[in-house]
């Protein structure tokens, strides 16, 4: 087997200052692809963000990112990856205080 | 954007629209810079405000829950992962020393991997490559040895293949556990073992027999759909009816109108015959669009489903109780972000130490 790709990494084109750049992320699909880009978009200093997976026996996915003001489109993916966290986070706390309560029906199932 | 059917309640920044043969409205527009002079960025006590988590129904094999207030992206991320990264116990090597029965080894070792197995999976450790070696940590190894026989104390007369014979079946509760190393301590009180012992895996006539071992491994449903925790895990949206205050139902038609929809989700008042929906059982409504298909009942009514209501089914199999399913998938998913995370601030030092942007030439 040939060595592992890095888990993320910029393709060739990039600008100088990263604030338009397309970067490869390995082991990946739309999973994280699409919840990635949602969130990216949420971002009002991203001018646009689109991913793709180029071919479906390639382990990747490709995520273009391009910013206003020349920012760093990398710092706007890191902090993405903060606020997805937090996101999910909250969905986990507010699914086991839903369990906690416990005004749900339980019912008998037969298999 | 001005929506003509404002009578009925139809909001297309929340509602996707249903037709008779098209749906409308679909994708969702709260983003920066979509509507002028409004602010969509990301907040997290906005989200926090929105977010609902409901448990609706819960069984011993499956759960119903409500997610309400996020993307589709999310919640689909959420589906993906139960799915396909989810991980599970299932057998992947089969050792046959014998097997004179006429299904063939290759088509029973297959079948022999489809078998759901009850083992916790945070017990057991990553198999990560193929030339790793087995462990107690990685691996639970299975004995299957049946044989059939003929049953000399059943009654002359008897056609019934179970009273005749001995073991004419191969079922998932001829799999024996054998122990390795500390794992007697381990699985002590909770035996590996299928979650189902009545499923039949071959038939068998007498003389013949199996004699095989079983290596079951940690693996993910990506990798092959026997590691896949569930059954199903699906989510529709939540959804809508939406009466034309304007024009409603005549009441000479309004059992008619009921009858176009799910049983409970349209009352008709017994005095007046005025139509309501009923907002507790709007969520069985299968949105037939039969009413939609009468002249009749054009413009009283317009279906619509809600674009953040999320209503999830899942079913699980295998290990899992159901209502622990929902965190392991999140638990995944913060993990990937960490993975991710940790290596795009890695590109981040690495891309500051020279000034000088490395890329790659794909």
């Amino acid at each position: 087997m040939a060595e592992t790709p890095p888990k993320i990494r910029l393709l060739k084109g990039a600008e100088q200052d990263l604030s338009a750049a397309t970067y490869q992320i390995h082991n990946e699909s739309h999973t994280l692809g699409n919840a990635l880009r949602w969130m990216l978009m949420k971002n009002p200093k991203v001018e646009f963000c689109g991913y793709s997976v180029p071919h479906p026996s390639e382990n990747h996915i490709h995520i273009r990112i391009q910013m206003y003001d020349h920012l760093s489109s990398l710092t706007a993916l890191i902090e993405a990856l903060n606020d997805l966290d937090t996101l999910f986070e909250s969905i986990e706390d507010a699914y086991k205080a839903s369990l906690a309560n416990g005004s749900y029906e339980v019912w008998e199932e037969k298999s | 954007m001005a929506s003509a059917s404002t009578s009925t309640g139809f909001d297309p920044r929340k509602h996707v629209g249903v037709r008779a043969e098209r749906a409308t409205n679909v994708s969702s527009t709260d983003f920066p810079g979509y509507y002028p002079d409004e602010d969509h960025s990301w907040s997290l006590e906005q989200f926090k405000e929105k977010l609902q988590v409901k448990v609706q129904r819960l069984s011993g094999r499956s759960i119903e829950f409500d997610l309400v207030g996020v993307d589709a992206s999310i919640a689909n991320a959420v589906r993906r992962i139960l799915i396909a990264e989810v991980p599970s116990i299932a057998v992947e090597y089969v050792y046959v020393w014998n097997n004179t029965t006429v299904m063939a080894d290759e088509v029973f070792a297959q079948r022999l991997g489809m078998v759901p197995l009850n083992v916790d999976p945070t017990l057991m450790e990553m198999k990560e490559a193929v030339t790793d070696q087995p462990t107690d940590r990685n691996t639970i190894v299975f004995k299957l040895a049946v044989t059939c026989e003929r049953n000399k104390s059943a009654p002359k007369d008897s056609t019934d293949d179970s009273v005749r014979f001995v073991n004419s079946e191969v079922r998932a509760g001829h799999l024996t556990w054998v122990p390795q190393g500390e794992q007697g301590v381990v699985f002590a009180g909770k035996e590996p073992a299928p979650t189902n012992p009545n499923i039949v895996l071959m038939k068998m006539r007498p003389g013949q027999e199996v004699d095989m071992e079983m290596h079951a491994i940690k693996g993910v449903g990506k990798d092959h759909a026997k590691f896949s925790p569930v059954a199903t895990a699906s989510y529709r949206l939540l959804p809508l009816v939406l009466l034309n205050h304007k024009k409603p139902v005549p009441p000479e038609l309004a059992h008619k109108f009921q009858k176009c929809f799910s049983p409970g989700v349209i009352r008709v008042d017994p005095v007046t015959n005025e139509v309501s929906v009923d907002e507790h059982n709007l969520r069985n409504e299968t949105m037939s669009r039969e009413a939609l298909r009468h002249p009749e009942f054009e413009g009283c009514v317009e279906l619509a489903r809600m674009r953040d209501h999320f209503i999830f089914h899942v079913e699980s199999e295998g290990p899992y109780a159901p209502e622990r399913l929902p965190l392991e998938s999140i638990k995944v998913m913060r993990e990937k972000i960490a993975t991710l995370k940790r290596a795009a601030e890695g590109l981040l030092v690495a891309d500051s130490g020279d000034g000088d942007v490395q890329m790659a030439d794909a």
